[in-house]
């Protein structure tokens, strides 16, 4: 199965510093929810570190 | 003829700010909103300088305020020294804990009263620019309806995850490095000194950032805690729930905040053609104290006044924007490049030798203090390892 990353809607607060510091237009909130761009998702991580109660997990 | 003189995009306190000062000066303003509601979910722990809020606030309404302090606290990490920043009556660094909920939503009221049209729970999607008419056509969407307006000006005042920059050829995406990740939780039924702001430093425990307990009123608290995220090693939620475990086992949770905090370097510019950022789009927040309200308050204000001069000379263009860079900069810009110099010089300083500079504080009776003369003063007293951020303080 293809990797990629998922939000795990218990844990995330739509606080928004994934966006932040998202270089690839991957991220978003639309509302009051977080939505993942698959297709824009070079997997670099960068909104995993920076997510403050780690929602954003990894599929494999 | 366009349809607005100013679009904003985000109704927190900068956009709010613009949209209330444009519409008192007779501009044709529009203030989005992608929420349902204003104000929620906090993402903030509310503490405001008493000083400068007074001074952009000739009214303050006592609903705004959660709580006064008369100073701060500032604990080692050892926890064996506290350095005591307590406000003369003239207000330095005595503060106010907001209410954001009633604070934010009070403002969009203001500038609606003024003249701003409003609209929540509508997303920008989109931006263009009008090559003929020299103005940008935003696209939006509220439910089903996707709809156009075109703009003198464009405010992005869309926080943290700002995307107007991006879209506006503005690279305003953080690192690692440039992000305190933080997490916050309203706390009940606990006992601390309420009548002050405690701030606790620990490399260990809270990498790259600092414990904040801050008072909410009778025995509640914004209990929280930001961490950079290049360098903590578990989730900001582990570290903080190790500290309330430790200090508050009978405290309840009445609410949980997160955010994420810009702490880099500032912006070399916050303006393109038609576009000014304002507030935490603009990154305009301390990167010691990870205050953001008054800069995007008082930038706000800035932003205003050059889009009405950039709308009476008919020229949106960066060249005229650009002096809305040289008012921010000339401003609070200054203590944000200083503040950074010395965060940068923090985050190298592990436990001990913060304990060490917090020893050497000890005796220093600070009773007019603010954040730049204890820094002075720390540095003084801490020669060698400090020195080279001697010429920040000059």
């Amino acid at each position: 199965m293809e990797r990629k990353i998922n939000i795990n809607r218990y844990k995330c607060a739509c606080c928004g510093a994934c966006i932040a510091v998202c270089n690839f237009n991957a991220n978003e909130i639309i509302n009051t929810f977080l939505e993942i761009k698959d297709k824009n998702c070079t997997l670099c991580f960068s909104c995993i570190k920076a997510c403050p109660f780690r929602a954003i997990e990894l599929e494999e | 003829m366009t349809d607005y003189d100013i679009i904003i995009v985000g109704a927190g306190p900068a956009g709010s700010t613009v949209a209330r000062s444009a519409a008192e000066n007779g501009l044709n303003v529009l203030l989005l909103e992608k929420r349902q509601e204003i104000g929620v979910p906090v993402r903030c722990a509310e503490g405001v300088g008493k000083e400068k809020f007074n001074e952009i606030f000739k009214d303050i309404d006592k609903k705004w305020i959660s709580a006064e302090v008369d100073g701060a606290k500032v604990y080692s990490p050892d926890k064996k020294t506290e350095i005591v920043l307590s406000g003369d009556k003239a207000g330095n660094e005595a503060g106010y804990v907001l209410n954001r909920k009633i604070f934010d939503k009070d403002l969009v009221k203001l500038a609606t009263l003024a003249g701003s049209d409003l609209m929540v729970k509508t997303t920008a999607t989109g931006l263009k620019k009008n090559k003929d008419q020299g103005t940008i056509e935003l696209t939006m969407q509220n439910s089903d309806e996707i709809f156009t307006a075109e703009t003198k000006i464009l405010i992005g005042a869309d926080g943290i995850e700002s995307k107007i920059g991006n879209w506006a050829g503005m690279n305003t995406t953080l690192n690692l490095n440039e992000l305190e990740s933080c997490v916050q939780y309203q706390m009940t039924n606990i006992n601390f000194d309420e009548r002050f702001c405690h701030f606790y430093l620990s490399y260990e425990t809270i990498p790259g950032g600092y414990l904040w307990i801050f008072p909410k009123g009778k025995n509640v608290a914004n209990i929280g805690l930001g961490v950079l995220s290049s360098l903590s090693k578990k989730s900001p939620k582990e570290y903080l729930d190790n500290f309330v475990n430790n200090n508050f086992p009978d405290g309840k949770i009445i609410e949980i905040n997160a955010g994420g905090v810009p702490v880099g370097y500032p912006l070399k510019s916050a303006v393109n053609d038609n576009v000014m950022l304002v507030g935490d789009a603009a990154r305009h927040v301390d990167p010691i104290t990870g205050g953001g309200i008054l800069n995007a308050m008082i930038g706000g204000l800035f932003a205003t006044n050059i889009a009405i001069e950039s709308i009476n000379k008919k020229d949106y263009s960066v060249k005229t924007l650009k002096k809305y860079d040289e008012l921010w900069k000339n401003d609070f810009g200054k203590t944000l490049h200083r503040n950074k110099k010395v965060q940068e010089k923090l985050l190298t300083t592990d436990d001990k030798t913060l304990n060490s500079i917090f020893h050497s504080m000890e005796n220093y009776n600070i009773t007019e203090a603010n954040t730049k003369k204890l820094l002075y003063e720390i540095i003084k007293r801490n020669p060698k390892l400090l020195w080279d951020l001697k010429g920040l303080f000059v």
